[in-house]
């Protein structure tokens, strides 16, 4: 029923969405002038250097460019591992 | 009051630049306004063809430029509409032959005297493209709703931004309402908010425009054509009115009709 509905509005993924979520990768990229690959790495040295300072959960982490208006932000979130509580005595 | 220099720039080639300057240029002359629409195109004169004017060049930018002839001399009175005026491109030079600074010079010289001048901007990011808005007050770029069209505009604007002659505003040219309805075209949503700039004019495909660029004829001389009206509401909005934008779609749609229905139950 959702997907007869959505098909009546014309909102299943047609062409149009397809080419909207591609540009919407490819204008992130072309306005900082960072390819993809270098997105990757800037991610995981990012993400180095914040484990060296506290325990994180790297698979959950989420790091992202958005965009607000004509600016691009870099977003990330990365979730922290709870510390571990300090046995007493030890 | 000096008149505003309106520079009309794609990024991407092929999109309706020249048809745009023509027909915004046409439609600004038929409200009483004087204007003189420059086409900055060196190498690839076309706004004499688009305007019909084609036989009647006798000198060129090139020549103004380099004092071969005096401004007035350059410039050709339209055949349909007494206040509209070209300054046609020089053929057989290139985009060297023209500086920015030339360009700030000739639009101060025209400014006193005409209530618009606009600029034929040619496509690409390089000096034709500098040349054509050094002198601008108010950039416009065109694009069509597809891929390639988008990123480019996306570019130019970009580099509007960064002369400092932004914001620019969009004008979408050839959107086929049909397709869009369809899910096979970008929409007009779509491409600003991909784009994130104010939108000046919304252009449907229409075969007239075509027709009426054979015959060398404004089509904003077209009362029949839907894009020749929206032609006529971008020189409005460049006036200074609020004119709204016309729905695209076919009101009688049982598709429009089913998903306004929708959309008013969810809000």
């Amino acid at each position: 029923m959702a997907s007869f509905i959505e098909r009546l509005l014309g909102r299943d993924q047609k062409s149009a969405r397809t080419a909207k979520e591609r540009m919407r990768l490819v204008l992130v990229h072309d306005r900082t002038d960072l390819p993809p690959g270098e997105m990757d790495q800037l991610k995981d040295e990012l993400i180095d250097v914040i484990s060296r300072h506290v325990e994180i959960e790297r698979a959950a982490a989420r790091i992202e460019m958005t965009q607000d208006g004509r600016q691009q932000r870099l977003i990330a979130d990365i979730p922290l591992r709870p510390t571990r509580r300090r046995r007493v005595g030890s | 009051m000096p008149g505003k220099v309106v520079t009309i720039t794609s990024g991407k080639g092929g999109v309706g630049k020249t048809t745009a300057t023509a027909n915004i240029g046409a439609a600004l002359a038929s409200y009483s306004q004087k204007v003189v629409c420059v086409d900055a195109d060196i190498g690839l004169r076309n706004l004499d063809v688009v305007l019909g004017l084609e036989n009647r060049i006798v000198y060129d930018l090139v020549d103004v430029v380099e004092g071969r002839c005096r401004l007035r001399q350059a410039m050709i009175r339209d055949k349909h509409l007494g206040d509209l005026f070209l300054i046609p491109a020089a053929q057989t030079r290139d985009k060297s032959a023209v500086s920015p600074s030339d360009m700030v010079r000739l639009c101060d010289e025209l400014r006193p005297d005409y209530d618009w001048i606009l600029i034929d901007s040619p496509a690409g990011i390089e000096r034709g493209f500098r040349n054509a808005i050094a002198p601008a007050d108010i950039v416009l770029v065109v694009t069509n709703p597809e891929v390639s069209a988008v990123r480019d505009a996306d570019r130019i604007i970009g580099l509007i931004e960064a002369e400092e002659k932004g914001p620019a505003r969009l004008v979408i040219n050839r959107l086929k309402p049909e397709m869009v309805r369809r899910g096979d075209m970008l929409s007009a949503e779509d491409v600003l908010d991909l784009l994130a700039v104010e939108l000046i004019g919304l252009i449907p495909e229409d075969e007239h425009v075509v027709m009426s660029t054979n015959q060398g004829t404004p089509i904003v001389l077209n009362g029949k054509s839907k894009a020749g009206q929206a032609f006529r509401d971008i020189a409005r909005r460049l006036q200074g009115e609020q004119v709204p934008f016309p729905p695209l779609e076919d009101q009688n749609s049982i598709f429009k009709r089913v998903s306004r229905l929708f959309r008013a139950g969810g809000n």
